[in-house]
């Protein structure tokens, strides 16, 4: 099958199948193959080709491409998204069509450069409310970024209410019946693509469903899996639940959570957690919490790590290094977004303590902020020591509330305090 | 050397630092929630709104200038990754 599919009069599928596909970008798994969603749109004064496929697709898009429109005739290349899966025909498409004008957000011109290795690319970028006129059928661009890349945006086919979302709305499923309506079920692919690939951005999700809502929508084309002509509200619906908060708040709006996960060899990083959340708990509107990570796993931590406001995590040092654990609660921080959150370490050690830095060092990579400098305790705390950690659970309480008082240092001070920590 | 005090207004924090650094050497030891990407004037991320005492920043580079402008800043946005101390500021994340 490689004929195009018509989705209106004027508008074409041109994309391809990849059932075949197992994996996707590393991160996916991908049961069902995909389908890499380009389009055609005929005005009466030209064709809109509207993103396109993986350069190992290509064929297949090029052959349907050629059924339903002569190369001569593309006036227009719109790119939603500069992702290789979807710009891998591109530089043929150009070569092949060299009078179309190329059309992508403002945030995808460094992008674009980058990846067709060109400085001179002829391209006009486009903002919310710019259109493009093919006689009687006209695109608008929406400017709807970060889902999942700083280019993204969606392409509105005035006439129809059609909406070329790219990766929005999409998933890993491939079904040669390409409509919502007949394919197979694709819940499951619709909610894992959510999960893995827009939940960082779940900020931006909001602002993109602020444009999108109000719009009238017959058809939502993605680039990825069905084609969602049958109630594609729906699952603008749906996004807006997924983007809200995964658990019921408890906490009052004037208060702020704190999160703190511990691992404990033989007590001593757990004298600390409690040390910590009941320094934290003297400051008012502080709501602190402890999970001792043996007891759970990341996957179901990270929903309460992403409402909450401050984490800190113990882990002691073992064989110069933090525990499994503690590394596993870190790298699932990828699946959310934790830009700004309040962060830090601490941990118990026996000689050499290099857990609390290096998990420092990754927190703050995560471009999590970080305060203060976290406690490290050699073997089993002192009641001195345990009192330094009331103190450190205190600042960052006052932190996360922002009472801490104003602080005046020195960076010859601040440079020499962390060198004698490490 | 002489020195200056930069104010990250959003931790109420002052730092004392010698003329000429810059403001990426401090931010993150501080625990100013100013986010880091590249460090090294490419991706954007580390955008700050000036306060006060802009004039006592570093001219901004012309590959500064530009990426702010594709980012779309504003006349008080710099890269805090780029811009070095030469007197008394007080910033903020973007």
């Amino acid at each position: 099958m490689t004929q195009p599919v018509w989705l209106s009069e004027r508008v074409q599928w041109i994309g391809a199948l990849d059932p075949t596909m197992r994996s996707f970008d590393i991160v996916l798994k991908t049961p069902n193959g995909t389908t890499y969603n380009a389009y055609a749109v005929r005005g009466s004064e030209g064709v809109a080709v509207i993103d396109t496929v993986k350069e190992a697709c290509a064929e297949q898009f090029f052959t349907r491409l050629e059924a339903v429109a002569s190369y001569d005739e593309i006036k227009v290349i719109v790119l939603n998204h500069l992702e290789p899966d979807h710009t891998g025909a591109l530089p043929e498409l150009m070569r092949r069509a060299p009078q179309a004008k190329l059309y992508i957000s403002k945030s995808a011109q460094l992008m674009l450069k980058a990846l067709l290795n060109q400085q001179d690319i002829d391209y006009t970028p486009v903002g919310t409310s710019d259109t493009v006129s093919l006689g009687d059928r006209t695109l608008r661009f929406l400017h709807t970024p970060y889902l999942h890349w700083p280019d993204t945006q969606c392409t509105y086919l005035e006439e129809e209410y059609m909406l070329f979302s790219g990766d929005v709305f999409g998933c890993h499923f491939c079904d040669e019946r390409l409509f919502n309506d007949k394919v197979g079920d694709f819940r499951f692919a619709f909610e894992y693509y959510y999960a893995h690939i827009m939940r960082p951005f779940r900020e931006h999700v909001l602002n993109a469903l602020a444009i999108l809502e109000p719009l009238r929508m017959n058809i939502i084309a993605p680039t990825h899996g069905p084609i969602l002509r049958d109630q594609p509200k729906r699952y603008m619906q749906r996004y807006r639940e997924l983007s809200g908060q995964r658990l019921q708040s408890e906490v009052n709006a004037d208060e702020k959570t704190l999160v703190i996960f511990y691992i404990s060899a033989y007590g001593s990083t757990t004298q600390m957690a409690q040390m910590i959340r009941a320094g934290a708990e003297q400051v008012a509107g502080v709501r602190a919490s402890l999970y001792d990570m043996e007891g759970g796993d990341a996957d179901l931590f990270v929903d309460l790590v992403e409402d909450a406001d401050g984490i800190l995590i113990g882990s002691p040092t073992i064989n110069g290094d933090a525990v499994k654990p503690a590394w596993d609660l870190v790298s699932s921080f990828a699946k959310i977004n934790v830009r700004g959150k309040l962060a830090g370490a601490f941990g118990s050690y026996g000689w050499s303590g290099e857990a609390v830095r290096m998990l420092e060092d990754r927190l703050r990579g995560l471009k999590m902020r970080l305060p203060q400098s976290g406690v490290r305790i050699k073997l089993i705390p002192s009641s001195e020591e345990l009192e330094e950690c009331r103190r450190y659970g205190q600042e960052a309480g006052e932190h996360l509330m922002g009472v801490n008082a104003p602080r005046v240092l020195d960076m010859a001070d601040l440079l020499a305090s962390r060198q004698a920590q490490v | 050397m002489s020195k200056y005090n930069i104010t990250f207004a959003d931790i109420g924090t002052t730092i004392t630092v010698p003329r000429g650094t810059r403001i990426v050497e401090v931010a993150e030891k501080v625990g100013a929630s100013i986010p880091f990407g590249c460090k090294e004037n490419d991706c954007g991320d580390c955008m700050i709104e000036v306060l006060e005492g802009a004039y006592n920043l570093s001219i901004p580079s012309a590959l500064e200038t530009e990426l702010l402008k594709q980012k779309f800043g504003k006349s008080n946005n710099r890269l805090a990754c780029q811009a070095m101390v030469l007197g008394d500021v007080t910033v903020k994340p973007a």
